[in-house]
């Protein structure tokens, strides 16, 4: 792709900044250092109210107001309205609002990931058993094998004209929505033909599993836990299993209020650092899951919440457990950098389920999105250097794709061709989704 | 086309605040009102009703499943946008702040749409006050108790008339700066603590 070869940082600062909404008139000039700071409650939020609880906002001399909401697409609104000066976002969301996707795109920018990991897809115990039958599964939890077995059981519904499948993600530009549309993909499912997806709040998840409202879903934790607890649903792939490095959670910013509050934001990135250095270390996740637990954040069980950050997982309502190493990750191995090359794998997804065509004003927009720029100037040494802004994803050790695919920024059309499931066109609407 | 030719969806799980939007617009003249208190099934009611333009509260979870939707529907040629218009932000922000959002057919005139917004806006703000007055009142009510108690307190232990136990109560409550009922609060827990 040409337009990437000349990405460059003053580049994607510039991009950033053209579309700027008029000075926040909320915060004021730079120097009050009240940031209020929206986000949703999941787990994948304890970094931002790890920096408001245990003293790092406080350091950097920021004062850090946490809302709490109930939608992204509020979220997203209240960010573009000056309620919040940045927000708990889902790592596609930037690059949706940069795309003008979505039904109210305004432009936002992410300097600071939050952090991998969070993610499950959790099927409802009646399915997995058929899928057992199905598929002769042997109890390895072989995240590829599982989506083939679903793929037979699909296959056989089909022979008898049953009805598809509804699977529940949380957002159209969300990371479960990919995640999910991935591991099907994976195994031989066209997620807009074979299955009826559809969204559903997360809270809702494990109520709507257990009602046969949904046959199985896609969200971060504590939900796909509770749902094994509660005995409704069967975990068959974690985020680890489909791709180690997904980005999930990312700190949004409206790009005029980064370039209006450089000190502020630095600061903040700062105190946000140091906050992930204290999630992931293991003798402080018994005191982040007891304020996690609270009511005015993630208001879940202390016990669920300290085993979800331990990544013990419950996976049936047997009790048979799984541990999954780093199920959360909130800072090694540059967690929080965020690299341009995740915003392109995010614009390659959105491209591969037709959401967006493929092009170059495209890639220039999804790059714009992700601001390593902003993270170096606070971050200096600890940044990754200017070469790791594009890499190959997925070509590491141990943080390869479920299908082998290797992701190359720079040959995002064949990576999208290679791909067996994709998308045929625009996909296919149903008004029965909802 | 008048402006009662617009059919408007109005989604709001609060039945109440849902009524008196409807009233106010159908007080405005228009005459095709749906009003529903959850989103379970509203692809098919949308699909029948072809709203011009929908109204619903920013504290229902189920905004994201309506934006799925609209990815859905943007892709068959029904376009609907949230109604965002960059040069009215102040209106826009109102709206947010009210905790009222909308989405309208894309292309449809701004001038025609804004009255709803402002109109649904007014009456968001309006049932806000009106249960913030409720709960005024009430706590009105808890305070003038608390007060009651306090007097009939000092009344007995220093043998105070009803208005000079009253006056003692605000004299304490003017010296330290405080508002009588925290005083009253205070003279009823000492109480508390100290007769058995």
């Amino acid at each position: 792709m040409n337009a990437l070869t000349n990405i460059d940082e003053s580049k994607a600062s510039k991009l950033a900044a053209g579309e700027a909404l008029p000075a926040p008139s909320i915060v004021g000039a730079e120097g009050s250092r009240t940031v209020r700071a929206g986000f949703l409650p999941l787990v994948d939020a304890a970094v931002l109210i790890a920096a408001a609880e245990f003293g790092f906002a406080q350091k950097q001399g920021i004062t850090l107001d946490l809302v709490k909401d109930v939608s992204w697409a509020n979220v997203r609104d209240r960010l573009a309205f000056r309620q919040f000066d940045v927000a708990h976002m889902l790592s596609p969301m930037p690059v949706a609002a940069m795309l003008g996707l979505g039904s109210n795109p305004s432009p936002t920018i992410t300097p600071f990931s939050l952090g991998r990991g969070g993610n499950a897809i959790t099927l409802s115990t009646r399915l997995y058993a058929e899928m057992q039958r199905e598929g002769e599964l042997d109890a390895s939890d072989n995240a590829l094998a599982n989506a083939q077995a679903l793929a037979a059981v699909i296959r056989r519904d089909r022979a008898v004209s049953r009805p598809p499948l509804t699977l529940g993600v949380t957002y159209p530009f969300s990371s479960h929505n990919y995640e999910f549309r991935y591991w099907l993909a994976a195994g031989g499912i066209d997620p807009d033909r074979d299955v009826k997806l559809v969204v559903v709040p997360p809270p809702m998840t494990s109520d709507a599993l257990a009602a046969g409202a949904i046959d199985g879903f896609c969200v971060g934790a504590p939900w796909n836990m509770v749902a094994s607890e509660r005995g409704v649903g069967r975990i068959v792939a974690t985020k680890q299993d489909i791709w180690p490095s997904a980005p999930e959670k990312v700190i949004g910013m409206r790009p005029d209020w980064a370039d209006a509050n450089p000190e502020t934001v630095s600061r903040l990135l700062v105190a946000l650092d140091g906050a992930a250095r204290w999630c992931d270390a293991a003798e402080n996740r018994a005191a982040l899951a007891e304020v996690l637990s609270e009511q005015r954040y993630v208001a879940a069980p202390v016990d669920i919440l300290r085993r979800v950050l331990a990544g013990q997982f419950t996976i049936d309502p047997e009790g048979n457990q799984r541990v999954v190493d780093d199920y959360f990750v909130f800072h090694a191995g540059s967690a929080n950098f965020p690299r341009p090359s995740q915003a392109l794998w995010i614009y390659s997804q959105m491209v591969r389920w037709g959401q967006t065509p493929m092009c170059a004003e495209g890639l220039e927009a999804s790059v714009s999105a992700y601001r390593p720029d902003l993270y170096r100037r606070a971050l200096g040494q600890a940044a990754p250097p200017a070469e790791a802004d594009l890499v190959l994803e997925g070509a590491m050790p141990g943080d390869g794709f479920m299908d082998g695919h290797v992701f190359d920024p720079k040959r995002i059309g064949e990576y999208i061709s290679a791909f067996p499931v994709k998308a045929a066109g625009l996909p296919r609407a149903s008004l029965d989704d909802i | 086309m008048s402006h009662r030719d617009l059919t408007i969806l109005v989604i709001d799980e609060n039945a109440i605040r849902a009524s008196i939007i409807e009233e106010g617009l159908r007080e405005a003249g228009h005459g095709n009102v749906t009003v529903i208190h959850e989103v379970h099934g509203v692809a098919r009611i949308i699909e029948t009703l072809q709203p011009d333009v929908i109204v619903i509260d920013i504290e229902n979870p189920n905004r994201d499943m309506m934006e799925h939707l609209f990815q859905l529907t943007r892709t068959v040629g029904r376009p609907i946008a949230m109604f965002v218009d960059r040069s009215d932000t102040a209106s826009i922000e109102a709206a947010v702040e009210a905790g009222v959002s909308a989405y309208v057919i894309d292309g449809l005139r701004k001038e025609r749409v804004k009255p709803i917004l402002d109109m649904a806006v007014s009456r968001f703000n309006a049932f806000s006050r009106l249960q913030r007055e409720l709960a005024d009142a009430k706590s009105a009510l808890e305070e003038r108790k608390l007060v009651e108690r306090a007097k009939g307190i000092l009344m007995k232990m220093r043998g105070l008339s009803e208005e000079e136990a009253f006056t003692l109560l605000r004299q304490t409550a003017m010296n330290e700066k405080k508002k009588i009922s925290e005083i009253a609060q205070s003279v009823v827990t000492a109480a508390g603590l100290l007769i058995r």
